[in-house]
Protein backbone atom coordinates (compact mmCIF):
# COMPACT_ATOMS: atom_id res chain seq x y z
CA UNK A 1 0.00 0.00 0.00
CA UNK A 2 0.93 3.22 -0.59
CA UNK A 3 1.81 5.97 1.80
CA UNK A 4 0.30 9.62 1.51
CA UNK A 5 2.87 12.30 2.11
CA UNK A 6 0.83 16.30 2.85
CA UNK A 7 2.91 18.91 1.18
CA UNK A 8 1.03 22.02 1.29
CA UNK A 9 -1.61 23.58 3.51
CA UNK A 10 -3.63 26.58 2.79
CA UNK A 11 -6.34 28.54 4.84
CA UNK A 12 -8.75 31.39 4.91
CA UNK A 13 -10.96 31.26 8.10
CA UNK A 14 -12.40 33.64 10.88
CA UNK A 15 -9.08 33.95 11.74
CA UNK A 16 -7.71 35.86 8.48
CA UNK A 17 -5.94 34.31 5.18
CA UNK A 18 -3.20 32.16 5.30
CA UNK A 19 -2.33 29.45 7.23
CA UNK A 20 0.37 31.16 9.38
CA UNK A 21 -2.70 33.67 10.50
CA UNK A 22 -4.91 30.36 11.15
CA UNK A 23 -2.62 28.54 12.61
CA UNK A 24 -1.65 31.62 15.30
CA UNK A 25 -4.82 32.49 15.52
CA UNK A 26 -5.26 28.95 16.98
CA UNK A 27 -2.47 28.58 18.69
CA UNK A 28 -2.58 31.95 20.97
CA UNK A 29 -6.38 30.77 21.59
CA UNK A 30 -7.23 34.05 19.61
CA UNK A 31 -11.12 33.80 18.76
CA UNK A 32 -12.30 35.06 15.52
CA UNK A 33 -15.84 34.81 16.52
CA UNK A 34 -17.61 38.20 15.69
CA UNK A 35 -21.10 40.00 15.16
CA UNK A 36 -22.36 38.78 11.82
CA UNK A 37 -21.10 41.80 9.10
CA UNK A 38 -22.26 39.68 6.11
CA UNK A 39 -26.08 40.42 6.43
CA UNK A 40 -27.85 42.37 8.52
CA UNK A 41 -28.72 40.11 11.09
CA UNK A 42 -30.80 42.86 13.53
CA UNK A 43 -33.68 40.61 15.13
CA UNK A 44 -31.91 37.25 14.76
CA UNK A 45 -31.11 34.97 17.63
CA UNK A 46 -27.70 33.60 16.03
CA UNK A 47 -25.96 37.56 16.44
CA UNK A 48 -22.51 36.30 16.20
CA UNK A 49 -20.13 33.96 13.62
CA UNK A 50 -16.96 33.18 12.53
CA UNK A 51 -16.78 35.33 9.36
CA UNK A 52 -13.39 35.96 6.82
CA UNK A 53 -12.43 39.10 7.91
CA UNK A 54 -11.16 41.93 5.51
CA UNK A 55 -11.99 39.54 2.91
CA UNK A 56 -12.17 41.54 -0.88
CA UNK A 57 -12.69 39.53 -3.34
CA UNK A 58 -12.44 42.42 -5.71
CA UNK A 59 -8.23 41.51 -4.81
CA UNK A 60 -8.37 38.02 -6.20
CA UNK A 61 -10.83 37.58 -9.23
CA UNK A 62 -11.59 39.95 -11.74
CA UNK A 63 -15.18 41.40 -12.74
CA UNK A 64 -15.73 38.31 -15.10
CA UNK A 65 -14.36 35.85 -12.72
CA UNK A 66 -16.73 36.88 -9.91
CA UNK A 67 -19.70 36.50 -11.75
CA UNK A 68 -18.86 32.92 -11.84
CA UNK A 69 -17.74 32.08 -8.12
CA UNK A 70 -19.42 32.09 -5.39
CA UNK A 71 -18.17 32.87 -1.89
CA UNK A 72 -17.29 29.17 -1.37
CA UNK A 73 -15.20 28.27 -4.28
CA UNK A 74 -14.07 31.92 -3.71
CA UNK A 75 -12.65 30.68 -0.69
CA UNK A 76 -11.87 27.16 -2.18
CA UNK A 77 -9.44 29.01 -4.28
CA UNK A 78 -7.31 31.20 -2.25
CA UNK A 79 -6.58 28.23 -0.39
CA UNK A 80 -5.40 26.10 -2.91
CA UNK A 81 -3.08 28.99 -4.47
CA UNK A 82 -1.36 29.21 -0.75
CA UNK A 83 -1.39 25.28 -0.51
CA UNK A 84 -0.08 25.06 -4.11
CA UNK A 85 2.84 27.33 -3.60
CA UNK A 86 3.58 25.99 -0.84
CA UNK A 87 4.05 22.58 -1.44
CA UNK A 88 6.25 24.08 -4.83
CA UNK A 89 4.42 21.82 -7.21
CA UNK A 90 5.11 21.33 -10.85
CA UNK A 91 3.02 18.79 -13.22
CA UNK A 92 4.48 17.49 -15.96
CA UNK A 93 1.56 16.99 -18.83
CA UNK A 94 1.44 13.33 -18.80
CA UNK A 95 1.07 13.96 -14.60
CA UNK A 96 -2.21 16.11 -15.11
CA UNK A 97 -4.15 12.79 -15.91
CA UNK A 98 -3.19 11.45 -12.05
CA UNK A 99 -3.49 14.28 -10.38
CA UNK A 100 -6.86 15.25 -8.99
CA UNK A 101 -9.07 17.34 -6.95
CA UNK A 102 -11.54 16.38 -3.56
CA UNK A 103 -13.39 19.04 -2.10
CA UNK A 104 -16.05 19.18 0.61
CA UNK A 105 -19.26 21.09 1.16
CA UNK A 106 -21.88 21.16 3.23
CA UNK A 107 -23.84 23.62 1.75
CA UNK A 108 -21.74 24.48 -1.89
CA UNK A 109 -23.09 28.31 -2.93
CA UNK A 110 -25.40 28.64 -0.17
CA UNK A 111 -24.76 32.87 -0.77
CA UNK A 112 -26.01 32.74 -4.15
CA UNK A 113 -28.47 30.46 -3.67
CA UNK A 114 -30.11 32.44 -0.97
CA UNK A 115 -29.57 35.86 -2.75
CA UNK A 116 -31.17 34.52 -5.90
CA UNK A 117 -34.24 33.09 -4.11
CA UNK A 118 -34.79 36.09 -2.63
CA UNK A 119 -35.31 38.15 -5.83
CA UNK A 120 -37.50 35.41 -6.99
CA UNK A 121 -40.02 34.78 -3.89
CA UNK A 122 -39.44 37.83 -1.87
CA UNK A 123 -39.35 40.42 -4.33
CA UNK A 124 -41.24 38.83 -7.34
CA UNK A 125 -38.36 38.58 -9.59
CA UNK A 126 -39.13 35.74 -12.03
CA UNK A 127 -36.07 35.05 -14.01
CA UNK A 128 -32.61 34.12 -12.35
CA UNK A 129 -29.14 34.65 -14.00
CA UNK A 130 -28.08 32.27 -16.02
CA UNK A 131 -24.54 31.41 -14.01
CA UNK A 132 -27.11 30.28 -10.79
CA UNK A 133 -26.62 26.63 -10.60
CA UNK A 134 -23.29 27.04 -11.88
CA UNK A 135 -22.24 29.28 -9.11
CA UNK A 136 -24.49 26.91 -6.42
CA UNK A 137 -23.63 23.40 -7.12
CA UNK A 138 -21.79 21.67 -4.69
CA UNK A 139 -19.07 20.90 -7.12
CA UNK A 140 -17.84 24.18 -8.28
CA UNK A 141 -15.08 24.73 -5.72
CA UNK A 142 -14.00 21.32 -7.45
CA UNK A 143 -14.23 21.61 -11.11
CA UNK A 144 -12.71 25.57 -10.44
CA UNK A 145 -9.91 24.01 -8.78
CA UNK A 146 -9.76 21.72 -11.40
CA UNK A 147 -9.82 23.80 -14.47
CA UNK A 148 -7.65 26.74 -12.96
CA UNK A 149 -4.68 23.73 -12.21
CA UNK A 150 -5.27 21.55 -15.10
CA UNK A 151 -5.87 18.49 -12.84
CA UNK A 152 -7.36 16.18 -15.40
CA UNK A 153 -7.71 12.84 -12.69
CA UNK A 154 -10.26 11.71 -10.19
CA UNK A 155 -12.31 14.70 -9.23
CA UNK A 156 -15.09 14.52 -6.57
CA UNK A 157 -16.99 16.78 -3.96
CA UNK A 158 -18.37 15.64 -0.87
CA UNK A 159 -21.23 16.84 0.96
CA UNK A 160 -21.02 14.94 4.22
CA UNK A 161 -22.19 18.27 5.84
CA UNK A 162 -19.77 18.83 9.06
CA UNK A 163 -17.55 16.06 8.09
CA UNK A 164 -17.79 16.63 4.41
CA UNK A 165 -13.82 17.84 4.34
CA UNK A 166 -12.62 15.21 6.16
CA UNK A 167 -14.82 12.41 4.05
CA UNK A 168 -12.98 14.61 1.16
CA UNK A 169 -8.79 14.39 1.99
CA UNK A 170 -9.33 10.42 3.27
CA UNK A 171 -10.93 9.59 -0.04
CA UNK A 172 -8.43 11.73 -1.93
CA UNK A 173 -5.61 9.69 -0.06
CA UNK A 174 -7.53 6.32 -0.70
CA UNK A 175 -7.16 7.32 -4.19
CA UNK A 176 -3.41 7.66 -4.21
CA UNK A 177 -2.80 4.70 -1.96
CA UNK A 178 -4.64 2.66 -4.25
CA UNK A 179 -2.97 4.19 -7.37
CA UNK A 180 -5.21 5.87 -9.13
CA UNK A 181 -3.80 9.11 -8.19
CA UNK A 182 0.08 11.01 -7.40
CA UNK A 183 -1.42 13.91 -6.15
CA UNK A 184 -4.67 15.25 -4.79
CA UNK A 185 -6.09 18.71 -3.75
CA UNK A 186 -8.22 17.72 -1.00
CA UNK A 187 -10.02 19.75 1.60
CA UNK A 188 -13.22 21.61 2.02
CA UNK A 189 -14.86 25.33 1.23
CA UNK A 190 -18.15 26.70 2.82
CA UNK A 191 -19.85 30.22 2.85
CA UNK A 192 -23.36 29.35 4.96
CA UNK A 193 -23.70 33.10 6.71
CA UNK A 194 -26.62 33.86 4.53
CA UNK A 195 -29.93 34.90 6.23
CA UNK A 196 -31.84 32.12 5.44
CA UNK A 197 -29.48 29.32 6.56
CA UNK A 198 -28.57 30.89 9.82
CA UNK A 199 -33.09 31.00 10.45
CA UNK A 200 -32.93 27.02 9.47
CA UNK A 201 -29.94 26.69 11.97
CA UNK A 202 -31.70 28.61 14.58
CA UNK A 203 -34.76 26.32 14.28
CA UNK A 204 -32.22 23.44 15.72
CA UNK A 205 -31.99 24.94 18.62
CA UNK A 206 -27.95 24.30 18.94
CA UNK A 207 -26.59 27.91 17.73
CA UNK A 208 -24.88 29.80 20.38
CA UNK A 209 -26.56 33.79 21.07
CA UNK A 210 -24.47 36.25 21.52
CA UNK A 211 -22.88 35.95 25.49
CA UNK A 212 -22.76 39.11 27.32
CA UNK A 213 -19.08 39.29 27.74
CA UNK A 214 -18.62 39.32 23.41
CA UNK A 215 -19.03 37.56 20.84
CA UNK A 216 -15.42 36.17 20.58
CA UNK A 217 -16.48 34.01 24.12
CA UNK A 218 -19.41 32.44 22.28
CA UNK A 219 -17.87 29.24 21.38
CA UNK A 220 -17.26 27.16 24.92
CA UNK A 221 -16.22 23.52 23.37
CA UNK A 222 -16.11 20.86 26.87
CA UNK A 223 -16.82 23.81 29.13
CA UNK A 224 -19.93 23.24 31.40
CA UNK A 225 -21.09 26.90 30.65
CA UNK A 226 -21.31 26.52 26.94
CA UNK A 227 -23.61 28.02 24.46
CA UNK A 228 -24.00 26.27 21.58
CA UNK A 229 -22.37 26.27 18.31
CA UNK A 230 -21.22 28.99 15.96
CA UNK A 231 -21.45 28.91 12.36
CA UNK A 232 -18.43 29.87 9.94
CA UNK A 233 -16.94 29.74 6.88
CA UNK A 234 -13.76 29.86 5.26
CA UNK A 235 -11.75 26.70 3.43
CA UNK A 236 -8.90 24.13 4.27
CA UNK A 237 -6.65 22.85 1.29
CA UNK A 238 -4.39 19.88 1.28
CA UNK A 239 -1.84 18.96 -1.36
CA UNK A 240 -1.25 15.46 -1.05
CA UNK A 241 1.28 12.97 -2.89
CA UNK A 242 2.25 9.52 -3.22
CA UNK A 243 5.25 9.56 -0.74
CA UNK A 244 7.54 8.21 -3.49
CA UNK A 245 6.84 11.37 -5.47
CA UNK A 246 7.56 13.52 -2.89
CA UNK A 247 10.64 12.16 -1.52
CA UNK A 248 11.59 11.64 -5.21
CA UNK A 249 11.59 15.41 -5.48
CA UNK A 250 12.75 16.24 -2.38
CA UNK A 251 9.45 17.71 -1.51
CA UNK A 252 9.35 19.36 2.04
CA UNK A 253 6.84 16.69 3.92
CA UNK A 254 4.78 18.36 6.56
CA UNK A 255 3.41 15.13 7.95
CA UNK A 256 2.19 11.73 6.77
CA UNK A 257 -1.56 10.99 6.21
CA UNK A 258 -1.67 7.67 7.49
CA UNK A 259 -5.06 6.70 8.38
CA UNK A 260 -8.36 7.52 7.43
CA UNK A 261 -11.57 5.74 8.86
CA UNK A 262 -15.13 6.28 7.53
CA UNK A 263 -17.98 4.83 9.56
CA UNK A 264 -22.00 5.57 9.67
CA UNK A 265 -24.10 5.29 13.10
CA UNK A 266 -27.05 3.93 11.20
CA UNK A 267 -29.01 5.20 13.95
CA UNK A 268 -30.71 9.34 14.40
CA UNK A 269 -30.27 11.98 11.64
CA UNK A 270 -28.87 14.39 14.26
CA UNK A 271 -27.79 12.86 17.14
CA UNK A 272 -24.46 11.48 17.10
CA UNK A 273 -23.76 7.65 18.12
CA UNK A 274 -20.89 6.38 20.01
CA UNK A 275 -20.32 2.83 18.90
CA UNK A 276 -19.71 3.59 15.16
CA UNK A 277 -17.68 6.94 15.62
CA UNK A 278 -15.59 4.72 18.06
CA UNK A 279 -14.83 2.19 14.78
CA UNK A 280 -13.92 5.04 12.79
CA UNK A 281 -11.58 5.68 15.14
CA UNK A 282 -10.12 2.27 15.12
CA UNK A 283 -10.06 1.74 11.42
CA UNK A 284 -8.01 5.16 10.90
CA UNK A 285 -5.33 3.88 13.07
CA UNK A 286 -5.68 0.39 11.78
CA UNK A 287 -4.75 1.66 8.33
CA UNK A 288 -2.56 3.80 10.07
CA UNK A 289 -0.68 0.63 11.73
CA UNK A 290 -0.75 2.87 15.44
CA UNK A 291 -1.80 1.55 18.44
CA UNK A 292 -4.55 3.60 20.33
CA UNK A 293 -1.22 4.41 22.61
CA UNK A 294 0.97 5.96 20.03
CA UNK A 295 -1.89 8.85 19.71
CA UNK A 296 -0.56 12.08 21.69
CA UNK A 297 -3.19 14.48 20.27
CA UNK A 298 -6.81 14.57 19.39
CA UNK A 299 -8.32 17.59 17.25
CA UNK A 300 -11.84 16.81 18.19
CA UNK A 301 -14.83 17.40 16.33
CA UNK A 302 -15.90 19.91 19.83
CA UNK A 303 -19.00 21.55 18.15
CA UNK A 304 -19.63 23.05 21.52
CA UNK A 305 -23.11 21.22 21.78
CA UNK A 306 -23.85 19.37 24.81
CA UNK A 307 -24.81 16.41 22.89
CA UNK A 308 -21.86 16.84 20.86
CA UNK A 309 -19.65 17.18 23.83
CA UNK A 310 -20.49 14.44 26.18
CA UNK A 311 -20.94 11.86 23.21
CA UNK A 312 -17.41 12.54 21.67
CA UNK A 313 -15.88 12.21 25.16
CA UNK A 314 -17.51 8.61 25.56
CA UNK A 315 -16.65 7.81 21.82
CA UNK A 316 -12.89 8.56 23.21
CA UNK A 317 -12.86 6.39 26.09
CA UNK A 318 -14.53 3.92 23.94
CA UNK A 319 -11.77 3.69 21.49
CA UNK A 320 -8.74 4.43 23.46
CA UNK A 321 -9.84 2.72 26.56
CA UNK A 322 -7.35 3.91 30.01
CA UNK A 323 -5.03 5.96 27.10
CA UNK A 324 -8.36 8.87 26.79
CA UNK A 325 -7.21 10.08 30.15
CA UNK A 326 -3.39 10.23 29.07
CA UNK A 327 -4.97 12.25 25.22
CA UNK A 328 -4.33 15.49 24.81
CA UNK A 329 -8.01 16.70 23.32
CA UNK A 330 -8.98 19.88 21.97
CA UNK A 331 -11.49 21.75 19.74
CA UNK A 332 -10.35 24.57 17.68
CA UNK A 333 -14.00 25.51 16.71
CA UNK A 334 -13.70 28.06 19.59
CA UNK A 335 -11.89 30.19 17.52
CA UNK A 336 -12.65 29.48 14.19
CA UNK A 337 -16.03 28.55 14.42
CA UNK A 338 -17.53 25.11 12.93
CA UNK A 339 -17.32 25.98 9.01
CA UNK A 340 -19.26 23.43 7.93
CA UNK A 341 -17.72 21.65 4.81
CA UNK A 342 -14.35 23.32 5.59
CA UNK A 343 -14.28 22.51 9.33
CA UNK A 344 -12.38 19.15 9.31
CA UNK A 345 -9.66 20.67 6.55
CA UNK A 346 -9.41 23.16 8.85
CA UNK A 347 -8.86 21.33 11.75
CA UNK A 348 -6.37 18.15 9.50
CA UNK A 349 -4.54 21.44 9.21
CA UNK A 350 -4.41 22.91 13.04
CA UNK A 351 -3.38 18.70 13.81
CA UNK A 352 -0.61 18.61 10.49
CA UNK A 353 1.08 21.77 12.09
CA UNK A 354 0.72 20.86 15.28
CA UNK A 355 2.30 17.80 14.62
CA UNK A 356 5.15 20.22 12.35
CA UNK A 357 5.67 22.47 15.68
CA UNK A 358 5.08 20.03 18.55
CA UNK A 359 2.45 22.62 20.18
CA UNK A 360 -0.95 21.45 21.07
CA UNK A 361 -3.28 23.72 20.21
CA UNK A 362 -5.72 24.59 22.84
CA UNK A 363 -9.97 24.50 23.65
CA UNK A 364 -10.47 28.60 23.80
CA UNK A 365 -12.79 29.69 25.83
CA UNK A 366 -12.66 27.01 28.34
CA UNK A 367 -13.87 28.25 31.78
CA UNK A 368 -15.32 25.32 33.53
CA UNK A 369 -14.67 21.86 33.75
CA UNK A 370 -18.31 19.71 33.31
CA UNK A 371 -18.51 16.50 34.96
CA UNK A 372 -19.87 14.76 32.07
CA UNK A 373 -17.09 15.84 29.75
CA UNK A 374 -13.50 14.71 32.56
CA UNK A 375 -10.71 14.25 29.63
CA UNK A 376 -7.65 16.62 29.41
CA UNK A 377 -9.13 19.48 26.68
CA UNK A 378 -5.65 21.67 26.81
CA UNK A 379 -7.79 24.67 28.49
CA UNK A 380 -7.33 27.87 26.96
CA UNK A 381 -2.82 27.82 26.68
CA UNK A 382 -1.09 26.06 24.17
CA UNK A 383 1.30 23.37 25.35
CA UNK A 384 4.91 22.75 23.90
CA UNK A 385 5.38 18.90 23.00
CA UNK A 386 6.42 16.63 20.75
CA UNK A 387 4.07 14.70 18.85
CA UNK A 388 4.24 11.88 17.10
CA UNK A 389 0.95 11.02 16.38
CA UNK A 390 -2.67 12.74 16.39
CA UNK A 391 -6.03 12.17 15.05
CA UNK A 392 -8.61 14.46 13.95
CA UNK A 393 -12.55 14.31 14.39
CA UNK A 394 -15.59 14.52 12.25
CA UNK A 395 -18.80 13.82 13.37
CA UNK A 396 -21.88 14.56 10.74
CA UNK A 397 -25.32 15.55 11.33
CA UNK A 398 -26.74 11.86 9.86
CA UNK A 399 -24.63 10.10 11.94
CA UNK A 400 -21.95 10.25 9.35
CA UNK A 401 -18.47 9.91 10.91
CA UNK A 402 -14.85 10.28 9.09
CA UNK A 403 -11.53 10.11 11.35
CA UNK A 404 -7.94 11.09 9.94
CA UNK A 405 -4.81 9.96 11.60
CA UNK A 406 -1.83 11.79 11.15
CA UNK A 407 2.05 11.03 11.54
CA UNK A 408 5.21 13.33 12.13
CA UNK A 409 7.04 13.45 9.31
CA UNK B 1 -33.52 53.96 -32.39
CA UNK B 2 -32.31 50.97 -34.25
CA UNK B 3 -28.50 52.45 -33.88
CA UNK B 4 -29.40 52.82 -29.97
CA UNK B 5 -30.34 48.95 -29.98
CA UNK B 6 -27.23 48.03 -32.18
CA UNK B 7 -25.12 50.27 -30.19
CA UNK B 8 -26.04 48.51 -26.85
CA UNK B 9 -26.16 45.20 -27.64
CA UNK B 10 -22.50 45.32 -29.24
CA UNK B 11 -21.75 47.45 -25.98
CA UNK B 12 -22.74 44.53 -23.91
CA UNK B 13 -21.20 42.27 -25.98
CA UNK B 14 -17.66 44.08 -25.77
CA UNK B 15 -17.94 44.42 -22.01
CA UNK B 16 -18.53 40.52 -21.32
CA UNK B 17 -15.62 39.41 -23.55
CA UNK B 18 -13.42 42.49 -22.77
CA UNK B 19 -13.16 43.46 -26.60
CA UNK B 20 -12.66 46.76 -28.37
CA UNK B 21 -16.31 47.70 -29.00
CA UNK B 22 -15.12 49.18 -32.86
CA UNK B 23 -14.16 45.31 -33.16
CA UNK B 24 -17.41 44.36 -32.87
CA UNK B 25 -19.96 44.58 -35.72
CA UNK B 26 -23.32 43.50 -36.47
CA UNK B 27 -21.62 40.91 -39.09
CA UNK B 28 -19.38 39.19 -36.25
CA UNK B 29 -20.52 35.99 -35.17
CA UNK B 30 -20.57 34.37 -31.16
CA UNK B 31 -18.33 31.76 -32.43
CA UNK B 32 -15.69 35.05 -33.90
CA UNK B 33 -16.16 36.31 -30.38
CA UNK B 34 -15.81 33.95 -28.14
CA UNK B 35 -19.44 33.25 -27.02
CA UNK B 36 -20.30 29.92 -25.89
CA UNK B 37 -23.45 28.99 -24.77
CA UNK B 38 -22.93 29.94 -21.86
CA UNK B 39 -22.14 33.93 -22.67
CA UNK B 40 -24.73 33.58 -24.64
CA UNK B 41 -27.34 32.83 -22.23
CA UNK B 42 -25.58 35.27 -19.98
CA UNK B 43 -25.70 38.04 -23.05
CA UNK B 44 -29.90 37.31 -23.19
CA UNK B 45 -30.16 37.85 -19.05
CA UNK B 46 -28.37 41.10 -19.97
CA UNK B 47 -30.45 42.09 -22.96
CA UNK B 48 -33.64 41.73 -21.10
CA UNK B 49 -32.76 43.30 -18.54
CA UNK B 50 -31.61 46.39 -20.70
CA UNK B 51 -34.39 46.67 -22.87
CA UNK B 52 -37.30 45.19 -20.54
CA UNK B 53 -38.49 42.10 -23.43
CA UNK B 54 -38.75 38.47 -22.76
CA UNK B 55 -36.35 36.69 -25.40
CA UNK B 56 -38.56 33.31 -26.35
CA UNK B 57 -35.84 30.44 -25.55
CA UNK B 58 -36.29 29.80 -28.92
CA UNK B 59 -35.33 32.69 -30.27
CA UNK B 60 -32.01 33.00 -28.13
CA UNK B 61 -31.29 29.72 -29.05
CA UNK B 62 -31.12 30.35 -33.18
CA UNK B 63 -28.97 33.83 -32.41
CA UNK B 64 -25.74 33.26 -34.03
CA UNK B 65 -24.60 37.03 -35.02
CA UNK B 66 -24.64 40.44 -33.52
CA UNK B 67 -26.87 40.99 -36.44
CA UNK B 68 -29.35 38.38 -35.30
CA UNK B 69 -29.25 39.52 -31.93
CA UNK B 70 -29.75 42.88 -32.64
CA UNK B 71 -32.37 41.79 -35.22
CA UNK B 72 -34.16 39.50 -32.98
CA UNK B 73 -34.20 42.47 -30.32
CA UNK B 74 -35.41 45.66 -32.80
CA UNK B 75 -38.66 43.11 -33.04
CA UNK B 76 -39.26 42.35 -29.54
CA UNK B 77 -39.06 45.74 -28.70
CA UNK B 78 -41.20 46.67 -31.38
CA UNK B 79 -43.60 44.20 -30.32
CA UNK B 80 -43.49 45.33 -26.30
CA UNK B 81 -44.20 49.06 -28.30
CA UNK B 82 -47.17 47.44 -30.04
CA UNK B 83 -48.59 45.81 -26.87
CA UNK B 84 -48.26 49.29 -24.98
CA UNK B 85 -50.11 51.15 -27.05
CA UNK B 86 -52.97 48.65 -27.76
CA UNK B 87 -53.68 48.40 -24.13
Amino acid sequence: MRRVAVTGVGAISALGTGAPAFWSGVVAARSGVRRITNFDATGFLAQVAAEVPVYDPTAYYDDTEREMLDRFAQFALVATAEAWRQSGLTLAEGERDRAGVSIGSAMGGAVTQDERYKKLYGEGGTRAHPFSIPRIMNNAATSHISMRYGLRGPAMAMATACAASAHAIGEASEMIRAGRADVMIAGGADAPIAPGIVRCWEAMRVVAPAPADGPSRACRPFSRDRLGMVLGEGAGILVLESWERATARGARILAELAGYGATADAEHITQPGTRSPARAIAIALEQARLAPTDIDYVNAHGTATRLNDITETAILKIAFEDHARKLAISSTKAVHGHAMGASAALEAIATILALGEGVIPPTANYTEPDPECDLDYVPNIARPKPIGAAISNSFAFGGLNAVLAFRRA
Amino acid sequence: MADDIERQVIEAIAKKKKLDPATVTVASTFEELGLDSLDAADLMFTIEDTFKILVPDQAALTMKTVGEVVGGVRQLVAQRADGASAS
